[in-house]
C-alpha cells in the first residue's frame, strides 16, 4: 500500500520535476518562457504520435524532447532575435500548443499504446523496498540525474557561473564578451527539450492514450515551482515531490471513495496549494524579490 | 545581406499596418500549413477568414461571438498596458456567470424587470471578485497576478462542474449535469424577433467607446499607460501602480464577469459543463490583435469571431477538424507577435563599409 502509494507520487511528480528543472535554467538565464504548458502540450502529443506509429516508446521519448526543443526555439526567435515582449509571446506559445496538440491529437483520442515500463528488471524489484527504489520508468532516473547535473552545472562549472551571469547582468556579461543571445538560445532549447519530456510523460507513462489538454495545468504549477525553489534545484525536486503528494492524495482520496468531498474539490486541490505555496513564499521574505535572476524577463539588446 | 535597422521612433503606420500584416500572413502560413496536413488549405483558409463576412446570415453568428471576447479582451488590454498580466480572465468569466446563475436560481418562479439587472450586478462582482484575489496578492505580497489568476480559472471551472452536478442540478433535467433554463425574465432580450443578436452586442460596443474615452481622455487612462511604460516616472508623478493594479484587474474581472452573464443568460440559457468555452484566452489574443486599443478591439473581437463561425463552416465543408480554429488563433498571436518587429525595426540591404 504505502509502496504504491509512493509510486504514484514519484510518478505524478516526474512531469512537474522535468518541466520545472527546464524552466529553471531558462530563468537563470534572465528569460521568464511563460510557454511551458505549450511545450509540454506539444511534447506530449509528439510523443504520443511517434510512440503510436513506431511502436516505440523511447523513440517517442526522443520526439517529444525534439518537438518541446522546436516549439521553444520560436518563443527564442520571437523574444530574443525579434525582441517581442517574453510574457505575450510564452502566452502564445502556450495558446499555440493547446491548438497544435489538440489538432494533431484528433485523430489520436481514445488510441491507446503501451504504457513505459521499469527499466530494471523483475527480479530487482521483488521485495516492495525495492520495488520502491528500482521499480521506476527510465524517465525518473533520468530526472533525478539531471536534477543533479544541473545543480552541479550551474555551481561548480564555469559556463553554469557564465549563465548565471548573463541572468543577473546581461549587460556586463556582454561587455565582457560573452555571447548573451547565444546562451539564452541555449538556454531556451534545454527548458524546450525537459518541458516536451515532461509532457510526454503524461501520455507515453501516466495515461498511455491520448486526450486533450493532458497536462491540465501542469506546466503552470512547473512555473511556480520555480519560484517555491527560490531558482535552487535541490528544492525544485523537494517541491516537486510534495505537488505530487498533493496529487495523490487526490487520486487516494478517488480510489478510496472518499464522499463527504466531492471529486471537484479533491481537483482543485493542487492549483489552491500552489496559490498558496506563493503567498507563503512572499510571506517568508520581507524584501519581496525572492531571489529572481536579476534579469528575469528584460529584453537584451546588444546594440 | 538582408538586416534589421532600428527606426528612430516607432513607425505610426506600422503599428496600425502590422496586425493587418498579421492577418494576411496568417492566412498564407495557414494555407501552406493546412495543404501540407492534406487538406485542402486554400479553401479551408477562405472559408475561416471569409465566407463569415461573405454570407449575410453569418453575421449575427458573428455579433454573438464577438461580444464576450470584446469585453474581456478590453479589460484584459486595461491591465497589459499597465503591465498587469490578467491571465485568468477564462476564470473570471466562469465567476460571473456562476454569480448571475445564483441570482436566477433564488428568483427561480419569479418575474419582473429587475431580475436581468440583478444577475447583470451579481455577474460582474463575482467576476471582479475573483479578479480581486490576484490583485490583493500582488498588491500586498507581490505575488505573481499571472501565475495566481490562472491558477484560479482551473479552481472556477472545478466549481462549476461540482455545482452543475451538485448543488444546482436542474430537478428536472433527467439527471443530466446542467442547471434550470433560465426564464424570459432571466434572459437577454434578442434585439430583434427570431434573432440571435443580443443585447450584449451593442452594449459590447458602447463598453468599447467608454474603454476608448477612458483610455485615451482621462487622467485615470494615462496613469495606467505611465505605469506601464515608465514606473519610475509614474511614482514621480504621484500616480499609485498598486491603484491602477487593482483597477486594471477589477475591471478586467468585472467586464469578463459579464461578458460570462451574458453567455449564461444569452446564448446557453443555463449552466452546463460546457460552458467554460475559452474565450478567456482567445480574448487575450484579440487585446494584443487590437494593439490594447479598445476600438482596434472590436476589430480583432470581429477576426477572432469569424475564425470560429468560419472554423465550424471549414468542419463541413473541407472536414478540417475543429481544433484547427484554435491552431489558427495561436498561429495569429504568433505572428502578430513577429510583425511586431516592423514597429521598431526596418528591413534593409546591409551596406558595406567602405
Amino acid at each position: 500500500m504505502l509502496v504504491s502509494i509512493l509510486m504514484t507520487l514519484v510518478a505524478a511528480s516526474t512531469p512537474i520535476l522535468l518541466a520545472a528543472l527546464g524552466e529553471l535554467v531558462v530563468e537563470k538565464s534572465g528569460v521568464l518562457n511563460l510557454g511551458v504548458e505549450g511545450m509540454m502540450l506539444c511534447g506530449a502529443v509528439a510523443g504520443f504520435a511517434v510512440a503510436y506509429s513506431t511502436g516505440s516508446t523511447g523513440l517517442g521519448l526522443v520526439a517529444a524532447a525534439l518537438a518541446g526543443v522546436a516549439t521553444a526555439m520560436v518563443f527564442a526567435v520571437l523574444t530574443l532575435s525579434l525582441t517581442a515582449n517574453q510574457v505575450a509571446t510564452g502566452l502564445a506559445l502556450t495558446i499555440f500548443g493547446i491548438g497544435a496538440s489538440s489538432l494533431i491529437g484528433a485523430g489520436f483520442v481514445g488510441r491507446t499504446i503501451a504504457r513505459l515500463g521499469p527499466v530494471f528488471p523483475e527480479a530487482l524489484s521483488g521485495h516492495p523496498l525495492l520495488r520502491a527504489m528500482f521499480g521506476h520508468d527510465i524517465v525518473v532516473y533520468l530526472s533525478l540525474l539531471l536534477v543533479l547535473a544541473v545543480s552541479l552545472f550551474l555551481r561548480r562549472t564555469r559556463p553554469g557561473l557564465i549563465l548565471r551571469a548573463v541572468g543577473e547582468n546581461d549587460g556586463s556579461a556582454h561587455a565582457i564578451g560573452y555571447p548573451v543571445i547565444g546562451i539564452r538560445y541555449g538556454a531556451i532549447a534545454f527548458g524546450g527539450a525537459l518541458a516536451g519530456l515532461g509532457g510526454a510523460y503524461f501520455s507515453l507513462a501516466l495515461t498511455p492514450m491520448w486526450a486533450d489538454r493532458l497536462t491540465a495545468g501542469r506546466g503552470w504549477i512547473a512555473l511556480a515551482l520555480v519560484v517555491f525553489a527560490a531558482w535552487r534545484p535541490g528544492r525544485l525536486l523537494l517541491g516537486a515531490y510534495l505537488f505530487g503528494a498533493v496529487m495523490t492524495l487526490e487520486l487516494q482520496a478517488k480510489a478510496a471513495g472518499v464522499t463527504w468531498l466531492a471529486p471537484e474539490f479533491l481537483a482543485m486541490a493542487p492549483y489552491l496549494a500552489t496559490i498558496a505555496v506563493l503567498t507563503m513564499m512572499s510571506l517568508g521574505r520581507k524584501s519581496g524579490r525572492l531571489d529572481a535572476p536579476a534579469c528575469l524577463g528584460k529584453p537584451f539588446s546588444a546594440s | 545581406m538582408l538586416e534589421w535597422r532600428r527606426r528612430r521612433e516607432p513607425s505610426t503606420l506600422m503599428l496600425y499596418a502590422s496586425p493587418l500584416i498579421a492577418v494576411a500572413l496568417t492566412m498564407l502560413i495557414g494555407m501552406i500549413v493546412f495543404t501540407a496536413m492534406g487538406y485542402d488549405g486554400f479553401h479551408a483558409v477562405r472559408d475561416i477568414f471569409l465566407t463569415p463576412f461573405l454570407e449575410p446570415q453569418r453575421w449575427a453568428d458573428l455579433g454573438v461571438k464577438a461580444a464576450p471576447l470584446v469585453m474581456i479582451a478590453l479589460g484584459l488590454a486595461i491591465g497589459f498596458r499597465a503591465n498587469v498580466w490578467n491571465i485568468g480572465a477564462e476564470g473570471q468569466y466562469v465567476m460571473g456567470a456562476i454569480a448571475g446563475t445564483g441570482v436566477a436560481l433564488a428568483t427561480h418562479g419569479m418575474t419582473g424587470w429587475w431580475i436581468l439587472p440583478a444577475m447583470a450586478v451579481a455577474g460582474i462582482l463575482g467576476g471582479m471578485a475573483w479578479a480581486a484575489i490576484p490583485a490583493f496578492l500582488r498588491v500586498k505580497l507581490q505575488v505573481s497576478e499571472i501565475l495566481t489568476s490562472l491558477m484560479l480559472t482551473y479552481v472556477a471551472v472545478q466549481g462549476l462542474y461540482y455545482l452543475v452536478r451538485g448543488p444546482w442540478k436542474d430537478p428536472d433535467g433527467f439527471n443530466f449535469p446542467q442547471t434550470r433554463m433560465f426564464s424570459a425574465d432571466q434572459t437577454l432580450p434578442a434585439m430583434a424577433e427570431g434573432s440571435l443578436v443580443h443585447l450584449g452586442i451593442p452594449l459590447a460596443i458602447v463598453i468599447a467607446i467608454v474603454a476608448w474615452l477612458v483610455i485615451e481622455k482621462t487622467t485615470a487612462g494615462y496613469a495606467v499607460k505611465v505605469v506601464g511604460l515608465a514606473p519610475a516616472a509614474a511614482r514621480h508623478g504621484g500616480f499609485s501602480a498598486n491603484a491602477v493594479t487593482w483597477a486594471s484587474l477589477l475591471a478586467g474581472g468585472g467586464l469578463a464577469g459579464l461578458a460570462g452573464l451574458f453567455e449564461a443568460a444569452g446564448p446557453f440559457g443555463q449552466l452546463t459543463p460546457q460552458f467554460p468555452t475559452g474565450y478567456g484566452f482567445t480574448a487575450i489574443i484579440v487585446a494584443f490583435l487590437g494593439r490594447l486599443n479598445p476600438l482596434g478591439i472590436v476589430f480583432g473581437g470581429i477576426v477572432l469571431a469569424a475564425t470560429y463561425v468560419g472554423g465550424e463552416i471549414a468542419q463541413t465543408t473541407v472536414k478540417l477538424p475543429q481544433a484547427a480554429t484554435g491552431m489558427f488563433q495561436a498561429l495569429l498571436l504568433f505572428v502578430l507577435l513577429a510583425t511586431d518587429v516592423l514597429v521598431r525595426y526596418r528591413i534593409g540591404w546591409k551596406v558595406r563599409a567602405a
